[in-house]
């Protein structure tokens, strides 16, 4: 093999994918986990919202329906939303991106992704061996009393929390010490930093996760009653370690979608961020932030007025961050010179989905509010406007963004703009009516509901078989690329990204000899001789 | 304009006094919400038409040398964008300030409100009220008089929700927690459990019937025959399908916490003489104290006898019994002050005097309460020496 082999090419057979040390393999096999689980979690979704459809028993029994929405949670999370971005697209381009040959622990890196095969294995068996009905949150002491497979299913997501943490700690380390030659901190792609801040609370955040689970397991196995009131175990305890996790959680879900975004916004816009530091530093202000938010989550459940007020004020400073990057990422769009594509598509539709469910998490976060909406559908209608509208968008943009780069390959950009529509509008189909649910007072995690209810189930259950569609195109169509594709030039979209200037798909070494750094990732107004960038030039 | 907006977003009727109140701020977020957005949509829409690739004012229209006419960056766009944020957060500030002054008032019962005991189990509600009677699935409510719920749970979280009443709270197993509210006219209300519980936890509901004060007093005198009969309420537990067979009595759960905090140890519930006053038959009785007055042992004195046992203590009993203040919470108060109601048409087989060291003879142990299952028996009076050699003291110090 030589230097210059694609690194599709260099070593054949199932062996060297399985034992690859290669980071951008390791993100291709992250990307068929990852995908894999969309797709099991988008069926369970579908299953449930056909459940929905009537008020009482539609096609499953309570058991099963509080099973499903329980795996529902936990596979879309911890299977698919905290890995897939860093796991398929921070591993695949944040060494690129920083001008260098791998990640710092090639190794750790290949033992991360078994970690998270391994754990999700082990998931998925808790699925088949009995089912979790505990909802994701774990919540005790009902978790610790369930009959279910909770421990199995817990000590699953506590595996997969180690990959997490062997991933932060491998792009910690990566930022820190593999940047190219004159590379400074400001020169670094804006992805990267998202990356960079996502891996700092996976690296903080998930031991607690970890541990939780773990106290949650063994009460369940041996009655520890660590949680449990009757042996002096205290259930709301568990409630504040889970969520000291699960909300910095959220933006290890959404932090890599706004970095994706920035990338996204500036190479099809054709200018410079407008404010590359407030991008930048808004994104450590998240994470940091992130951390002392937690507690909104317990707003009824009997924490002290006080408690409730101070992390009130604190969780709307999160979204003061997030409001920068979005007035940074419009501004961008100004004066620039826009090709509209399938990922630009996705990116407006991520700018109004986003806005509007980050304006919603203001409006929970406000406590007398919260009160009347806390465990209803306006909650699963809001943080599903974060997670699909947000993350699960910023990820199909990114795949439809970087596609070409990964696998040489082009998409048909007519079925894009198709499959994005219908993801987009099946979306808003979907959850818009929750948001009514919840203010109307239907509870979540409900398999009946009174009658007066379903209308606006149904209409739910509509969009989301729109939103399947649109799915089930997408994966049709970039199969299809995958294999029969027109081949893909080196940079398709005139994007001055570093990733960009390595030839398609990127040779195992990812860059033929010392990589250029000159002119920066968003330097689109200064000409340079190697610019594919303006042909009138 | 009030009216019109509750009936877009869907809201439930306003049928708390803080319900307008909470709907007022809910529509001033949301449709801020909502303009936010739309505008951010359609600014970030009109910049994808205005500066398309080719467009009017894409750059390479712009001319050929690659020059800037509208730099990206401009001290009025930096000015705009910094405005923006600065607007938003004061926004934001002041729903936090309205919004906590609400959440602090949902939090702080008026004085004179009424209290009932409330326990969740899975997957039903049981709604004990001051004078003593209880109903299952079923909460009767005067209006216009502020009512606080102090609630516990037997088994795993529950949350009491009333949509109408635009309250929640979670009710969590070990620890008491309170809400109130004051229903402004009479109706059914919708309480739901929002805190997922288990495969029943969709048909965990009941109604808060408000009535007007003497439909409400009437109610509550139909209630007492059922629950002061001692073992089962015959109202349907939960309404919906799969009520439970068990009914719930707060009584039994007194009985338990008796057990528990070793109140048995010194006090029987069939009459015998004991270090302290039987239980049996003392509720509603006329009784002497120390220092030649007398008591009628009600809710009140029951009460002030857990928490300050020396205040008035019961002829012939020596003042040894140590204050339960802190050790039982309200709601475990409410149900022994019931479980000691329950046992008030127990005949009594011993006087009320000083008893001797052991008892002698065993009666045959009065179980007027179905026992919960799984739940130890009283604690047996004639198992041998049911004198002073109690366990070791778990919670009298």
């Amino acid at each position: 093999m030589t230097s210059t082999a694609s690194y599709l090419t260099a070593g054949r057979g199932l062996r060297s994918w399985l034992f690859t040390r290669d980071h951008k393999r390791i993100g291709i096999l992250f990307l068929i986990g990852t995908s894999g689980a969309l797709f099991v979690g988008g069926v369970f979704a579908l299953l449930l919202r056909l459940e929905l459809l009537t008020p009482g028993e539609t096609i499953m029994g309570a058991l099963d329906y509080n099973r499903l929405f329980t795996q529902h949670g936990i596979v879309m999370v911890f299977l698919f939303m905290v890995p897939a971005i860093p796991g398929v697209f921070g591993n695949f381009f944040l060494p690129i991106m920083l001008g260098a040959e791998d990640v710092a622990f090639p190794r750790l890196n290949l033992a991360s992704f078994y970690a998270y095969a391994i754990g999700s294995a082990i998931v998925l068996a808790a699925l088949f061996a009995g089912g979790v009905d505990t909802g994701w949150t774990f919540y005790t002491p009902y978790s610790t009393s369930s009959l279910t497979a909770v421990a199995t299913a817990a000590f699953g997501v506590f595996v997969i929390g180690l990959s997490s943490i062997f991933t932060g700690i491998n792009f910690v380390v990566t930022t820190h010490t593999l940047r190219a030659r004159g590379m400074g901190w400001m020169d670094i792609p804006l992805f990267v930093w998202s990356i960079y801040a996502t891996a700092i609370i996976q690296v903080l955040a998930t031991p607690v996760l970890g541990l939780s689970l773990l106290l949650v397991a063994v009460d369940h196995a041996w009655g520890l009653g660590i949680f449990d009131p009757a042996q002096g175990g205290d259930p709301i305890l568990f409630q504040h370690l889970f969520w000291f996790y699960s909300h910095p959680a959220v933006y290890i879900m959404v932090l890599p979608a706004m970095g994706v975004v920035s990338e996204v916004v500036c190479t099809f816009a054709h200018n410079r961020p407008f404010s590359y530091t407030a991008i930048a530093l808004s994104s450590l202000g998240i994470a940091f932030i992130g951390f002392l938010s937690w507690g909104h989550h317990l707003f009824v459940s009997g924490m002290s007025v006080l408690d409730a007020g101070v992390f009130g004020i604190l969780s709307m400073f999160v979204a003061i961050f997030s409001a920068i990057k979005v007035f940074t990422w419009t501004a961008t769009l100004r004066g620039g010179r826009i090709t509209f594509t399938t990922p630009m598509f996705y990116f407006f539709g991520f700018m109004f989905l986003f806005v509007f469910g980050g304006m919603t998490g203001v409006a929970v976060a406000t406590s007398s509010l919260d009160v009347h909406w806390h465990d209803t559908y306006f909650v699963v209608a809001h943080f599903h406007f974060i997670m699909v509208g947000g993350t699960l968008t910023a990820f199909l943009a990114a795949l439809h963004y970087w596609f070409p780069k990964m696998f040489g390959r082009v998409y048909s950009e007519k079925w894009g703009i198709i499959g994005a529509t219908m993801v987009i509008l099946g979306f808003a189909f979907t959850f818009t009516p929750q948001f009514l649910l919840g203010n109307a007072g239907m509870p979540r995690r409900y398999f009946s509901y009174p009658a007066e209810f379903q209308w606006l189930n149904v209409l739910s259950t509509a969009g989301a078989s729109i939103l399947g569609l649109g799915m089930a195109i997408t994966l049709g169509y970039l199969v299809y690329a995958l294999f029969r594709g027109a081949p893909a030039e080196d940079n398709p979209w005139r994007s001055r990204g570093f990733e960009w200037r390595t030839p398609t798909p990127p040779p195992l070494h990812n860059f033929a000899g010392q990589p250029e750094m000159v002119p920066g990732a968003y330097d689109y107004h200064v000409a340079d001789h190697h610019d594919h960038d303006d042909p009138a030039s | 304009m009030s009216e019109l907006l509750r009936r877009i977003l869907m809201l439930p009727e306003q049928s708390s006094t803080v319900a307008a109140d909470i709907d007022r701020l809910h529509y001033f977020v949301i449709v801020v919400t909502m303009l936010g957005a739309a505008g951010v949509a359609a600014t970030t829409l009109w910049f994808l038409i205005r500066y398309r690739e080719g467009g009017p004012l894409s750059r390479r229209s712009r001319g050929k040398t690659g020059e800037e006419i509208r730099p990206a960056r401009t001290r009025a766009a930096l000015i705009a964008e910094l405005t923006a944020v600065g607007g938003l957060l004061s926004l934001f500030v002041l729903w936090w300030v309205i919004g906590f002054r609400q959440f602090v008032g949902l939090h702080s019962p008026p004085e004179d409100s009424l209290e009932v005991y409330v326990t969740a189990k899975q997957w039903m509600w049981s709604f004990a009220y001051p004078n003593g009677t209880g109903s299952n699935g079923v909460l009767y409510v005067p209006v216009g008089q502020p009512v606080e719920l102090i609630m516990t749970s037997r088994d795993v979280v529950h949350s009491f929700y009333v949509p109408e009443f635009r309250i929640k709270q979670d009710v969590v197993p070990g620890r008491s927690s309170t809400v109130w509210f004051e229903v402004v006219r009479p109706g059914r209300y919708q309480v739901f459990c929002a805190e997922y519980c288990g495969i029943s936890h969709s048909t965990m509901r009941a109604q808060v019937i408000a009535l007007d004060g003497e439909d409400y007093a009437r109610a509550l005198e139909g209630l007492s025959a059922i629950q002061l009969a001692g073992p089962t309420a015959d109202r349907p537990a939960v309404v919906g399908e799969q009520a439970p067979a068990e009914p719930l009595s707060l009584a039994a759960i007194g009985q338990r916490v008796a057990a528990q905090a070793g109140c048995l140890r010194c006090h029987t519930v069939d009459g015998t003489a004991h270090t302290g006053p039987t239980w049996a038959g003392l509720y509603g009785a006329t009784i002497p104290l120390e220092g030649g007055q007398v008591a009628v042992a009600s809710e009140a004195y029951l009460t002030e006898s857990m928490m300050d046992p020396r205040a008035k203590v019961h002829l012939g009993f020596k003042p040894v019994m140590p204050s339960y203040q802190g050790i039982i919470d309200a709601p475990q108060i409410g149900a022994l002050v019931h479980y000691i109601r329950s046992l008030r048409d127990v005949r009594r087989s011993g006087g009320p005097e000083p008893a001797p060291a052991a008892v002698e003879g065993s009666v045959p142990l009065v179980q007027p309460l179905t026992g919960e299952p799984g739940e130890p028996p009283a604690p047996p009076p004639a198992s041998p020496p049911a004198s002073g050699t109690a366990p070791p003291a778990e919670a009298t110090p």
